[in-house]
């Protein structure tokens, strides 16, 4: 095991985590949001919408990352539509994470029994305020579990980057292989980084699920 | 306590599910103060009477007016219409994410757009008569079936309804649980509160009801005092239902 090696490289290593944790951090966030707005269509089933999200959606979770990201890099070009890579993986991690997002979502949501739905309805509460005070707070409690493997693994998903040619930590471990053969160095020093970042994100989740949840479950 | 001031008419009332008859042509009035028991075998359409005077049915023929006001089939004003009715639910149904006091305050709070301070008091001080103001910051799993039920009662009442319904608010209680719940009832009662009651409870319906109604297969098949249905019921269905309370005795041996 070359040390020096490691320490010599290991500033090139937080530079690409730092790239690959802005790219997460913003292709989380979108696909929140584009998980959370599927699901109210999916939930208010309104119609043609309904129909679309669900098509989206099938065919967001058949497909492998990396061949959404081969369309968008190289398919997209030859209509005319270029996109940095930058563009490119976040717009594949949306379209990939917005769906999952959606189910987890969904599953809160479908948890909900109608009870509470109607007893939010006969204090007088309108159909949003129910949903905005009673369904959706414990929706999103229960959704936890599932939302947060869903951020890791979207994180995890970041290292096929490299192949649309983004200096992600995957990108930068395989670069340094080419060049030095250093593969035991290169691999362990890309292990690490992906557990100092993710090791705490999941244990930030555990304290959120507890917060979340002791009002419902008590645990 | 009876005045003649009506407070909710229903008016030849039909409701059916998927073409099956529920409801046939109900018709019904509420006086201010009146206590109603709505009493009747299962599924003869008791249930779906409540559901449709809140509005969580629509009604196919007919009309329900609340202090001379149509609310029958209004969808768009519903949410303004059920402020005024309060609703209690067989299942324990309060907001299991909020605390005994938020659940109450909830719709005084964001449907009626009160002020916290004087809500709050208000909800503290029904939570003190009910004997649960200890509790007012407590979740609901740490309650009992008992003590969820006054307190969805409490939550009902806090919005100042007209009427109240109340859905076989017992049936998914322990026993022992059931009388403090009736207890919150007849206290309601005794204060002139206007009261729709569907329940399995006979006693209780003959000790808290002006009023009778048996309802079988959606039709009002007797509507009478509480005395008078109990003791000398006038139809042969009634009978027959009250029937099913008097069990033969079935001690084998001899004077146990």
């Amino acid at each position: 095991m070359d040390f020096d090696f490691i320490k010599q490289y290991t500033p090139l290593y937080v530079e690409a985590a730092l790239l690959t944790l802005n790219i997460t951090v913003k292709g989380v966030l979108l696909s929140i949001l584009l998980g959370l707005i599927c699901s109210l269509v999916r939930y208010f089933k309104i119609p043609v919408l309904n129909r679309i999200t669900v098509i989206y959606i099938e065919l967001s979770r058949n497909t492998p990352l990396l061949i959404q990201l081969f369309f968008l890099y190289f398919g997209l070009p030859k209509l005319g539509i270029m996109l940095s890579s930058e563009a490119c993986a976040i717009i594949g991690l949306v379209f990939l994470g917005g769906s999952y997002m959606a189910e987890a979502f969904r599953s809160g949501l479908d948890s909900i029994s109608d009870i509470q739905k109607e007893s939010g309805l006969s204090i007088g509460l309108t159909n949003l305020q129910v949903f905005r005070y009673i369904i959706l707070p414990q929706a999103i409690s229960v959704s936890i579990p599932a939302f947060s493997a869903n951020v890791i693994f979207l994180f995890k998903e970041t290292s096929v980057f490299s192949a649309v040619a983004l200096a992600d930590l995957m990108f930068v471990a395989k670069d340094l292989i080419g060049l030095y053969y250093k593969t035991d160095e290169a691999l362990l020093m890309l292990v690490t980084a992906y557990c100092i970042i993710l090791l705490p994100i999941s244990a930030v989740f555990r304290i959120i699920e507890r917060k979340l949840r002791y009002a419902g479950f008590g645990n | 306590m009876e005045s003649t001031e009506k407070i909710l008419e229903i008016k030849h009332l039909k409701k059916e599910f998927d073409n099956t008859p529920v409801l046939n042509d109900i018709s019904l009035d509420i006086h201010k103060g009146e206590v109603v028991v709505v009493l009747g075998p299962s599924g003869c359409g008791k249930s779906t009477l409540l559901r449709c005077i809140n509005g969580l049915e629509g009604i196919q023929e007919g009309e329900i007016l609340l202090n001379g006001d149509l609310i029958s089939n209004q969808k768009k004003s519903m949410h303004l219409v059920r402020q005024h009715i309060g609703m209690v639910f067989q299942s324990y149904d309060l907001f299991p994410h909020m605390t005994v006091l938020d659940n109450i305050l909830l719709g005084p709070k964001k449907a009626q757009k009160r002020k916290k301070e004087e809500a709050a008091a208000e909800a503290e001080e029904l939570l003190k008569r009910i004997g649960l103001y200890e509790k007012k910051k407590a979740y609901p799993r740490q309650l009992s079936g008992g003590q969820k039920q006054r307190v969805a009662i409490v939550r009902a009442l806090c919005m100042h309804p007209k009427v109240m319904l109340f859905d076989e608010v017992t049936a998914a209680l322990d026993p022992e649980m059931v009388r403090e719940v009736l207890d919150v009832m007849l206290e309601l009662a005794r204060e002139g509160s206007t009261m729709v009651i569907v329940t399995h409870e006979m006693q209780f319906a003959r000790a808290i009801a002006d009023r009778i109604i048996f309802l079988d297969e959606g039709n009002i098949v007797e509507e009478s005092g509480p005395e008078e249905f109990f003791t000398n019921p006038k139809t042969e269905r009634a009978k027959q239902f009250l029937n099913i309370f008097d069990f033969d005795s079935v001690h084998h041996g001899s004077n146990k």
